[in-house]
């Protein structure tokens, strides 16, 4: 037994010298066979290290936005209730909010949101259409915001509705390019509010609308009393799970609380939504999931090229070399010895080209990663050598076989 | 002593070209012992490759019953047959047949490389068996960087190097001038009273008269086998061609 295992390793490692042997020799022939591997081997590489960077990206902001956070609405976010159905539910009021604040268990943090598009201005800057995000000093445990500068409203702000304001990072610096924004006061809609935090970046470019970054924290008191009668507009009650494995008994509970506080009988269905991060993970997922296999079909498909080139070489190749394995033949090699030779070639070749591959993808992702944040991982590495190895013996399977079981007196008639 | 290798009996060979059969041997019976020289002759298609093939184990026949050293051939597996071309038979062929992008040592090296030889020892081995066919001094050289005659002697170190019961050659001189040719017979000489067994195949009468026994072939048969009287010893007694 340890004869036999012995003499394996002895006679791959001897057809691996004479596989390099016949690469070197043939050096313009091994270099083009090559290029098809690594052309492959790098566009598989690179596109799902691509399709990995937009994946980071996103769950990045949708936990800055919290998977944890539910968010009692009129509106549900995902659904296929008609539009009209839900424009005639009935609002939810801060009065709801109270009530539900006080009998509910499960959460960590409960605030009501009211939001409202306005113009902010500061000086001579100014930006269009920003979210303008009322709630009270309970809104800042059911995000996870750090700040750059001052802090959240208190609650002292927050229940006499005083005209101060929280602002994210990128409006920072679009209205204070030079980072001065505290205590300054901007024109909110045409009402002065004053600066007191300014939020670190907290999302990512994907988030657009979402990105707390393009937003304005203020108290709710003052968003009804300036641009919105409270008697007029529904409410959002953003709702913090205790922990992330909470979340679904959290929303039952929600869920059960209001429909009897706004007193649904049994059988009818809810007149209002619990909305969660979920429902948008799933749409991106399929999203991303048809990204995925169109992209990674596409690269497969030149790896797909590669193989055959490299079947077709070792094809020639075996051919060309009829008379060598007729000879190798006559003096000794078994038909698996010639096997092993031309399959190590081949998967050799389709290695070495799987390495040059992976330095392409690595350099390309350095380039890729000033527009695109992107990361090789390292199970790239053992994909790229593990796809280029199996590319190496399948190509090479046919050729080699038909190598091995060549007749030796036909092989060194062979003209 | 002198046992027997090789004993054939009534082996015949035919290969079907289209709807017609060709008998490359048509009923052949033969007994060679080891340390025999034997010459095999005969005109061109008369099956003395073929022949040259079945003893070497490099083919089958498609009747009779041929055995090496008491084990049947025919009954030999494909791995079998490989192991008995590596160890027990070295091939010399009239084109050389050398790996043309390895140099003399690496060629040489080769059968023991299947043997399973390592490293080490193979490289010695090799070397010693260039420096007795008087190629010490080329051991680097690509064949392409040797004359025939020297190329032909690398094909010969390989046949000599797995030390094997009989050495084939098939018109090992037929490539050669006949100066080149004398200095490869004068080899085989050598190497037969060291006590190697040695058959080739040739055309020429003089060539022949170099072995102790010529079989002559003609249609596939045996013609005539017979021993040579008036041997010519290299060395001793010179061909004219050689004379200065
Ligand atoms: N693979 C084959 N297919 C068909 N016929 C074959 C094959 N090999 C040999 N033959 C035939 O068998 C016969 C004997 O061939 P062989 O090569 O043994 O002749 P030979 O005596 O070595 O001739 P030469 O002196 O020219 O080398 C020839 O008629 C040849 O055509
Ligand atoms: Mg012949």
């Amino acid at each position: 037994m340890k004869k036999k295992t012995g003499l394996l390793l002895f006679e791959l490692r001897e057809g691996f010298i004479i596989a390099l042997q016949s690469i070197v020799a043939n050096k313009a022939r091994s270099f083009l066979t090559m290029l098809g591997i690594v052309i492959g081997i790098s566009s598989v590489v690179s596109m799902s290290t691509a399709i990995k960077g937009i994946d980071a990206s996103f769950q990045k902001g949708i936990s800055a936005l919290g998977t944890d956070v539910l968010y009692i609405d009129k509106w549900a976010w995902f659904s296929n209730t008609e539009w009209w159905k839900m424009r005639n539910r009935r609002k939810i009021t801060m009065e709801q909010y109270e009530k539900y604040k006080q009998t509910a268990q499960l959460p960590m943090a409960v605030a009501p949101v009211s939001n409202a598009r306005k113009k902010v201005v500061y000086n001579e800057n100014s930006v269009e259409s920003v979210n303008i995000n009322g709630s009270n000093a309970d809104y800042v445990k059911t995000t996870n915001f750090t700040f750059a500068l001052g802090r959240f409203y208190n609650d002292i702000e927050a229940k006499g509705a005083r005209d101060v304001a929280v602002i994210g990072s990128e409006l920072a610096n679009k209205l204070f390019p030079r980072g001065d924004a505290l205590d300054k006061t901007i024109k909110i809609g045409g009402f002065g509010y004053k600066i007191v935090g300014v939020l670190t970046e907290q999302g990512s470019f994907i988030l657009g609308d979402f990105n707390p970054d393009n937003q304005v924290f203020v108290p709710i008191g003052t968003v009804f009393k300036h641009f919105a009668s409270e008697t007029f507009r529904s409410i959002t009650i953003n709702v913090r799970a205790r922990t992330p494995a909470l979340v679904e008994e959290t929303k039952i509970e929600a869920e059960g609380l209001m429909r009897k506080i706004r007193s649904i009988s049994p059988g009818i269905e809810n007149d209002f939504s619990v909305n969660q991060q979920e429902g948008l993970m799933t749409n991106y997922n399929s999203v991303v999931g048809v990204i995925q296999v169109a992209g990674l079909f596409i690269t497969s498909l030149s790896l797909f090229v590669g193989a055959i080139g490299i079947m077709n070489i070792m094809f020639v190749s075996v051919k060309e070399r009829t008379r060598e394995i007729g000879v190798r033949k006559a003096i000794g090699a078994k038909r698996r010895t010639i096997l092993a030779q031309f399959l190590l070639e081949s998967s050799t070749i389709c290695l070495m080209g799987g390495f040059v591959g992976l330095l392409v993808a690595i350099l390309l992702s350095y380039v890729v990663d000033r527009f695109l944040p992107t990361s090789i991982q390292a199970s790239a590495v053992f994909i790229a050598i593990g796809i280029s190895l199996i590319t190496g013996v399948v190509a090479g399977l046919a050729p080699a076989y038909t190598a091995a079981k060549m007749d030796p007196v036909d092989a060194l008639r062979y003209e | 002593m002198n046992e027997n290798i090789i004993n054939i009996e009534h082996i015949s060979k035919v290969y079907t070209v289209g709807d017609v059969k060709v008998h490359a041997l048509y009923d052949v019976s033969l007994r060679i012992d080891s340390t025999e020289y034997v010459a095999i002759m005969g005109p061109s298609g008369s099956g003395k490759s073929t022949l040259m093939n079945m003893l070497g184990c490099l083919d089958t026949p498609s009747g009779g019953k041929y055995d090496f050293k008491t084990r049947n051939v025919s009954l030999m597996t494909d791995n079998e047959l490989a192991e008995i071309r590596n160890r027990e038979i070295g091939f010399v062929f009239q084109t050389f047949n050398l790996l043309s992008r390895s140099n003399a040592l690496h060629n040489v090296e080769l059968p023991l490389i299947y043997a399973g030889v390592p490293s080490a020892e193979r490289k010695e081995r090799a070397n010693q068996a260039l420096i007795s066919v008087g190629l010490g001094d080329r051991v680097h050289h690509k064949p392409n960087e040797l004359s025939g005659g020297q190329r032909q002697r690398v094909a010969i170190a390989r046949a000599l190097v797995t030390n094997p019961a009989i050495i084939l050659a098939d018109e090992p001189t037929g490539n050669l001038d006949s100066k080149t040719g004398e200095e490869i017979m004068l080899l085989f000489h050598e190497i037969n009273q060291k006590g190697n067994t040695i058959i080739l195949v040739t055309h020429e009468e003089y060539i022949a008269q170099h072995a102790a026994r010529v079989i002559r072939v003609r249609d596939g048969l045996v013609e005539r086998d017979e021993a040579i009287v008036n041997r010519y010893i290299p060395g001793i007694s010179k061909p004219e061609s050689a004379v200065k």
